[in-house]
């Protein structure tokens, strides 16, 4: 079932990495009795945007939350299996989760900033990790909104409440405020179906400049999103992995038969 | 309506009824309208010859002495101010942890239910209750407490002044407590109400960001909710000064003014408990006057807390 | 290559390296966990110790013979509080009776009729002011206005007093109750060419009925277990009330009463008469709950 890529150095990337970069093995996941995911493995390829696509209900999200164990929020949930972070398991005991979750970021569905200035938004990670030093923050809130494209809309207006801003920039705010924490993967739940077309071609610019730096795993229900702008793809249906592989192969040449059924428009 | 034909008579007879109704709910909503101008017009012209009489020097006259006529409510004021202060000040944080224990998972449903419960329960006892409940537990437990912390506070700076002897177990300190524990409810519900307001994707990018729960809910969770606990606490304030019958039984009612929270003292709410029914002449017009201020005060508390109430759920509105 | 040994520890641990921080952040956590759970618990004490109370100094004198006989004297022993019971009972009843209709029909005014004309808004500015005025201040009016003019305390005075109590509560909850009715059903009533009238009185008001008669429980509850408004309006008597306009007795006023009293048999009549006050109060609340969650 699984398509590990055999290319995986491929030239149009600056810097390759290890294709074994967040590995995910016979991976089960319980919400109580309701079993969400199935036998799921996969390799995923640091610096690069792995896709996750399938219908809705199909576990592609419950993956995504597993990366940095956010579905620990919820009551009843249980797994099997192992999810290894440069061959760490993140489930060991000795991993603390809100140190996970600063190594691998997350950002979600809607917009979240909190109602506080677009630059403590920013160093809010920072903060709370113990960094106090002015020069230390300033210095990460111009790198962290350069890097989500926002700094030259932002600039004059740091100290300025982050729910002034449109629905583009709060969610490219978000993007910044997870890059501060300079994690090593960055999760991305279906970052732009809350933004109208200009807005989520900004946001998917900016996937292709992050990944110069950063692994990305992407939750999409827009398939041209995901053709724009992963590197790999996998398909889910019903909580089981159907097929992984290159995004231009999956779109083209797909192996199984269901994936060609969604990606054609046939179901979901 | 008079030279109509029987059908269109008929007509008007069946609406009859409901302009009738109409008319019935129009009369009780100014019925509703009329009763605080009522209110307020029976207490004014109660209190008027007091009014003209002691003017505004019964604001802030001491002496309270009915046999003389002689009538100032500046200890009850404090005494109002004072209590309600101090149940405040154990009642926010005791508040706060409840509300916040509500909101999150530390402990199962269950468990949370049962507080929630009790909290309301709370809420259920009659004052007159508390009164007596009081009288036998807290007084006692107070008597020691009183003793203890006089002589061990003896010579410490502000503390000495706050514990100073004698210590008496009818005080403004047992009165406070137990007040404290009558706006519990109020200032419980409220801030639980704006804590759970807070859209639960600001809880998630806040653990997203590597934080632990306290983090955010310091952080992030809590200073977004500020505005309703800010709103909890005048409300709650409100009700500790209007508090009656428990306080009464309680602060010892005395209209001396004391530094120390183990002496008596009086409110203005006690004050009308304790004389109301047997007071006559100037001391009824006195008596008013006091309810007037006591009026004033808590309706202005209350708008107060409404107003802050009002903007926060403006401003949740604003960060869905 | 990145090793796993190299990565490990800033990657998965909780202090950056080198910090000097003595608690850690996960430490400090659970410490503040621990604090709000226990803060919390805490108010589990003093219920326990009032319900405790009350139940063990209340339920040796409760017999059926304290609901029929007369308070004892100072002093004496026997007796029970029937005629305070009685008082409670009619004097609730009274404040039920004048503000029930009130409330419930400038309800009706606010929700269905002019729900954003000039009186409607005042109606509920009002009815908030009301919540929030003191209850001894509805002692105050009703002094004034019936005790004062008719140069007696009595029933009437308690009455009027707890009826401008109660009067914000079912105002308010009424209005909440009505707020709460489908607009679909009014408009399918309209539709089917029934009149306001019709409408708000077979469709509107049965559906509401039940929230509504949560907010007369809840009314009724509150207005019992009030001290401040009867004290100087019903005052209290040591007889059965022979009429309405005479002072009269209330559960309340006569736990005020006998717990500063120095006989131990008043004092334990007190803690009684504190049972059934708390346990009709209780009562009351617990019928508003399920009244309220039959219809939701």
């Amino acid at each position: 079932m699984t398509e590990t890529s055999a290319r995986s150095v491929d030239a149009k990337h600056v810097s390759p990495g290890r294709p074994d970069f967040l590995t995910v093995r016979n991976f089960d996941f319980f919400y109580g009795k309701k079993q969400a995911l199935f036998d799921i493995t996969m390799d995923i390829p640091e610096k690069r945007v792995t896709a996750l696509i399938g219908p809705s209900g199909c576990g592609k999200s419950t993956l995504l939350r597993n990366f940095n164990r956010m579905n620990e929020l919820i009551d009843g949930i249980r797994h099997s299996g192992d999810i290894r972070l440069l061959g760490q398991s993140i489930f060991d005991k000795t991993v603390e989760v809100i140190a996970l979750r600063r190594s691998v970021g997350m950002v979600f569905q809607k917009s979240n900033p909190f109602p506080k200035s677009i630059y403590e938004n920013v160093v809010y990670g920072l903060r709370i990790g113990g960094e106090s030093k002015k020069s230390v923050l300033d210095e990460a809130v111009e790198r962290s909104l350069r890097g989500a494209a926002l700094w030259d809309e932002a600039k004059d207006r740091l100290h300025e409440s982050a729910l002034g801003l449109s629905g583009g920039q709060m969610q490219r705010l978000c993007i910044a405020r997870a890059i501060a924490n300079r994690p090593k993967v960055l999760l991305m739940d279906e970052p732009c179906s809350a933004l109208d077309p200009i807005a989520t071609v900004k946001v998917e610019e900016l996937i292709h400049e992050l990944k110069q730096e950063f692994t990305i795993i992407i939750v999409t229900h827009n398939m041209q999103q995901a053709t724009r702008c992963s590197d790999k793809t996998a398909f889910f249906y019903l909580g089981k992995l159907i097929e992984f592989a290159e995004t231009q192969k999956i779109f083209s040449n797909p192996v199984q038969k269901q994936t060609e059924d969604y990606i054609t428009g046939r179901f979901g | 309506m008079s030279e109509q034909d029987p059908k269109s008579r008929a007509i008007a007879e069946i609406r009859l009824g409901p302009d009738l109704f109409h008319l019935l709910c129009w009369v009780a909503s100014a019925a509703a309208v009329a009763t605080l101008g009522l209110i307020i017009y029976e207490i004014v012209s109660g209190a008027w010859p007091a009014m003209q009489k002691f003017g505004l020097g019964f604001l802030t006259s001491s002496s309270w002495v009915p046999n003389r006529e002689n009538f100032g409510i500046f200890p009850f004021i404090i005494g109002t101010a004072a209590s309600s202060f101090i149940a405040i000040l154990f009642a926010l944080p005791l508040g706060l942890a409840i509300a916040i224990f509500l909101s999150e998972n530390f402990l199962p449903l269950p468990v949370r239910q049962v507080v929630r419960f009790v909290v309301e329960m709370l809420a259920a006892i009659p004052s007159v209750v508390y009164g007596l409940w009081g009288i036998f537990v807290v007084i006692p437990l107070m008597k020691i407490f009183g003793a203890w912390a006089v002589s061990t506070f003896h010579g410490v700076p502000v503390l000495e002044t706050l514990f100073a002897p004698p210590a008496y177990g009818n005080s403004m300190l047992t009165a406070s407590i137990v007040l404290a524990l009558m706006i519990l409810p109020t200032l419980t519900a409220i801030s639980r109400n704006s804590l759970t307001a807070v859209p639960g994707t600001l809880r998630e990018g806040a653990y997203a960001l590597g934080a632990t729960r306290w983090e955010a809910i310091l952080g992030v969770i809590l200073p977004t909710a500020a505005p309703g606990v800010v709103a909890a606490t005048i409300l709650a304030l409100g009700r500790a000064m209007g508090e009656t019958m428990a306080v009464a039984m309680l602060i010892g009612n005395s209209s001396r003014l004391s530094w120390s929270l183990l002496s008596p003292g009086g409110t203005l709410a006690g004050l009308l408990a304790n004389q109301f029914g047997e007071a006559e002449g100037m001391q009824v017009n006195s008596l008013m006057f006091a309810a007037l201020i006591l009026v004033v005060i808590t309706l202005f508390v209350n708008l107060l807390g409404e107003a802050v109430l009002r903007y926060t759920q403006n401003q949740t509105a604003g960060i869905r | 290559m990145d090793s796993i040994v190299t990565h490990a520890p800033d990657f998965f641990s909780d202090t950056k390296p080198g910090s000097t921080k003595l608690i850690s952040r996960s430490l400090w956590n659970r410490i503040l966990s621990f604090f709000c759970v226990g803060l919390s618990l805490l108010t589990l004490i003093p219920l326990v110790s009032i319900v405790y109370l009350v139940l063990k100094n209340g339920l040796p004198l409760l017999k059926w013979s304290v609901f029929t006989e007369l308070p004892p004297a100072a002093g004496m022993v026997g007796g029970g509080f029937g005629n305070a019971v009685l008082g409670t009972l009619v004097m609730v009843g009274l404040g039920l009776v004048i503000s029930a209709p009130i409330g419930i029909l400038s309800a009706i005014y606010i929700n269905e009729y002019a729900p954003s004309s000039r009186l409607a808004q005042a109606v509920r500015i009002v009815a908030k002011l009301l919540t929030g005025i003191p209850s001894i201040i509805c002692g105050v009016f009703a002094f004034a206005v019936v005790v004062a003019t008719t140069g007696a305390f009595s029933a009437y005075a308690g009455g009027v007093a707890l009826a401008v109590l109660m009067l914000p509560t079912i105002l308010l909850t009424s209005e909440q109750a009505l707020l709460g009715v489908q607009h679909a059903f009014r408009e399918a009533s309209y539709g089917l060419g029934a009149t306001k009238f019709q409408t708000i009185v077979r469709i509107v008001l049965p559906d509401a009925l039940p929230a509504i008669m949560t907010g007369i429980m809840l009314a009724v509850a509150r207005a019992a277990g009030e001290t401040a408004p009867l004290i100087f309006t019903a005052l209290f008597s040591q007889f059965w009330a022979k009429s309405l306009s005479e002072p009269t007795a209330s559960l309340s006023v006569l736990i005020y009463n006998f717990s500063t009293v120095p006989f131990p048999h008043q004092v334990q009549m007190a803690w009684t008469a504190s049972l059934v006050l708390v346990a009709f109060v209780t009562l009351a609340n617990i019928t508003a709950q399920l009244v309220f969650s039959k219809k939701h």
